[in-house]
């Protein structure tokens, strides 16, 4: 377990930039187009003479607001946040599917495999703490510092509402930010599940490629997909191509981005109304649960993972 | 004392050429064993299968292990240093310390934390920052400090200058080697190591042509300066290679007693290098 704790550590020693530069700087950039955009608003406001709140309308209308009204700006609240994180998430899913790409490849490169393979560390142990990583390390990260941006956001927001003379402070209270954290962190462990067969596919690249992992990572299922589409289209075999682009082009791709089980795997309630926000309850998301496909794609990716672990032994090109 | 390493029938194929060939050995503890040959001849092969990066034929046992099926045990008993500049590039020498000192149970940090006082390196430098010659000094920081029963040495000291080489095998000696430990290296700067070998083992087209300790290697190969008129005599005692220097032969004898020659001329032990070049005569050709 010990063995295991600075292994993963390692990883984040090696991929800080990933883990945590990226997310930082993502979220740093768009706080700054956040407030460069709210100093466009005011410097146009001012330069045409408009002046919100000026007549203290807009307080009247937050005295006046019942509790329907409350929770929608509770929940406009909410969305500024989680919009943080939707920039975030996309990152995320980049730095993950790199990340695996490389995580067994890498060192094989620069032969300092040979370094990491003159200690007493198990080829299972170091593969499953690059799928921890992946799919933990890097995910919490990328929460955490949503979490903080996002608040900062609603800061920034306030903030500038307070120039105006609105003191919107009692209204921040209407945001859930713990609920928020809760639906986020409690979304990791879903993700594992939904991103192991594209993690276990890329690792299985990563550990098995001579040389660039990323083109048949890519290449493969893509080719394939192209050539069962093909002969679709000459009526020939009459393979099922949709079926092929959704469930292995995608799951062995696509899964690394967070989210994506619950866009993709058809979900069975559509939200169209505001409270389009619950699709993000744990309760919602976890209804991945009783999807076979879910079920199947941990059991490839296990089998994936599998085989990147025997590569990881065997493969003798140092 | 059983051996460390026992090997019967080693033999391993790639898909050009053959690279072990039905090789048997024994390595027994508290040796340190010079693995020489020219390139290609199995040397880093032969060290791959001792530490189950390879798969082979034929048996070997390591400690008591089969590095194929008990790798990981294994490792926790030997280390090696493959060759210069293995060390991740972008770890620190804080990092790599505290890392070997958390995975490796046999790890001593204050041994090592003590190499490393003597050396220049702080603990925030990266290893991309280092020459290779600081790089080789923090890997056997790291190694001397593993109380490893076995040490592989794979060109440990390739490309670096004098000054590192000599630092290196002298550290080797002073302050990590004693009878309980065995040293397996392989270079090709023989003449550094010749005198701290106890054993000598040359390979050539994956078969182990000499195998024998340094005592026994002194007994059997004689070297004899002779003049010319004695030349003749000496070609007909077979020497295995001639060389002139000075208006003198040189010649070179396996197993010629040591009373045959004295009369020819002035005697002395060959070099490593010396029989090295004589036995490998032809590799390349």
């Amino acid at each position: 377990m010990k063995t295991f704790y600075w292994l993963v550590k390692r990883e984040f020693w090696e991929h800080r930039g990933g883990f945590f530069w990226a997310p930082v700087v993502t979220g740093g950039i768009f706080l700054l187009l956040n407030i460069m955009g709210i100093i466009t608003a005011e410097v146009l406001g001012a330069s045409h003479g408009i002046e919100i709140g000026a007549s203290g309308g807009l307080k009247q209308v937050i005295a006046q607001m019942d509790a329907g009204d409350m929770s929608k700006v509770g929940l406009a609240l909410d969305v500024a946040m989680y919009s943080a994180m939707g920039l975030l998430v996309v990152v995320l899913g980049f730095v993950v599917f790199f990340y695996c790409v490389g995580a067994l490849y890498d060192d094989r490169r620069d032969r300092s495999i040979l370094f990491w393979k003159s200690l007493p560390i198990s080829d299972a142990s170091t593969v499953l703490s690059k799928v921890v990583s992946a799919t933990v390390l890097a995910p919490l990260i990328a929460v955490v510092v949503g979490i903080v941006v996002g608040m900062l956001q609603l800061l920034i927001v306030a903030i500038t509402l307070s120039f105006h003379g609105i003191d919107v402070w009692q209204l921040l209270l209407l945001a859930h930010p713990f609920k928020l954290m809760f639906n986020l962190i409690g979304y990791i462990p879903l993700y594992v599940l939904w991103a192991l067969p594209a993690v276990g596919w890329l690792l299985l690249c990563s550990a098995w490629a001579r040389y660039k992992p990323i083109r048949w990572a890519v290449a493969l299922p893509l080719t394939t997909g192209l050539l069962i589409s093909w002969f679709g289209i000459m009526g020939l075999f009459n393979l099922p191509a949709a079926w092929f682009w959704r469930h292995i082009v995608q799951r062995s791709l696509l899964s690394v981005f967070p989210g994506s089980g619950s866009l993709f795997a058809g979900m069975p309630h559509r939200v169209s109304s505001l409270d389009g926000l619950h699709a993000l309850d744990l309760g919602s998301t976890y209804q991945l649960l009783g999807s076979p496909e879910l079920w199947l794609g941990v059991v490839v990716g296990a089998a994936l993972l599998a085989g990147a672990i025997w590569f990881r032994r065997w493969r003798d090109d140092s | 004392m059983s051996a460390v390493i026992t090997a019967t029938g080693l033999g391993k194929r790639y898909k050009s050429a053959l690279a072990l060939d039905d090789v048997s050995f024994q390595i027994e503890p508290g040796r340190i064993v010079g693995l020489i040959g020219p390139n290609g001849a199995g040397k880093t092969t032969a060290l791959k299968a001792i530490l189950g990066l390879t798969d082979f034929s034929g048996e070997l046992n390591v400690l008591g292990f089969d590095p194929r099926k008990q790798r990981d045990q294994l490792m926790g008993e030997v280390c090696f240093i493959a060759d210069v500049a293995v060390l991740p590039r972008w770890i620190r020498v804080g990092e790599v310390v505290d890392f070997v000192a958390h995975v490796h149970p046999r790890f001593d940090r204050a041994k090592c934390e003590a190499f490393l006082a003597r050396t220049k390196l702080t603990p925030d430098q990266r290893v991309r920052q280092m020459s290779k010659g600081m790089i080789v000094q923090l890997h056997l920081a790291l190694v001397m400090a593993i109380d490893a029963r076995l040490l592989i040495l794979d060109e440990p000291t390739l490309g670096l200058d004098i000054l590192y080489r000599k630092q290196f095998y002298q550290n080797l000696l002073e302050d990590y080697f004693d009878e309980n430990k065995t040293i397996i290296v392989t270079t090709h700067q023989v003449e550094e190591v010749e005198h701290i070998l106890t054993d000598l083992m040359f390979i050539r087209d994956g078969r182990i042509v000499l195998d024998a300790d340094m005592d026994a290697v002194g007994e059997r190969f004689i070297e004899v300066m002779v003049n010319a008129d004695k030349a003749d005599t000496a070609r007909a005692l077979k020497p295995l290679d001639e060389r002139q220097v000075f208006g003198k032969s040189i010649f070179l004898f396996d197993g010629v007693g040591r009373d045959v020659l004295e009369p020819l001329g002035e005697i002395r032990r060959p070099s490593i290098s010396d029989l090295f070049v004589a036995t490998m005569k032809g590799t390349y050709a």
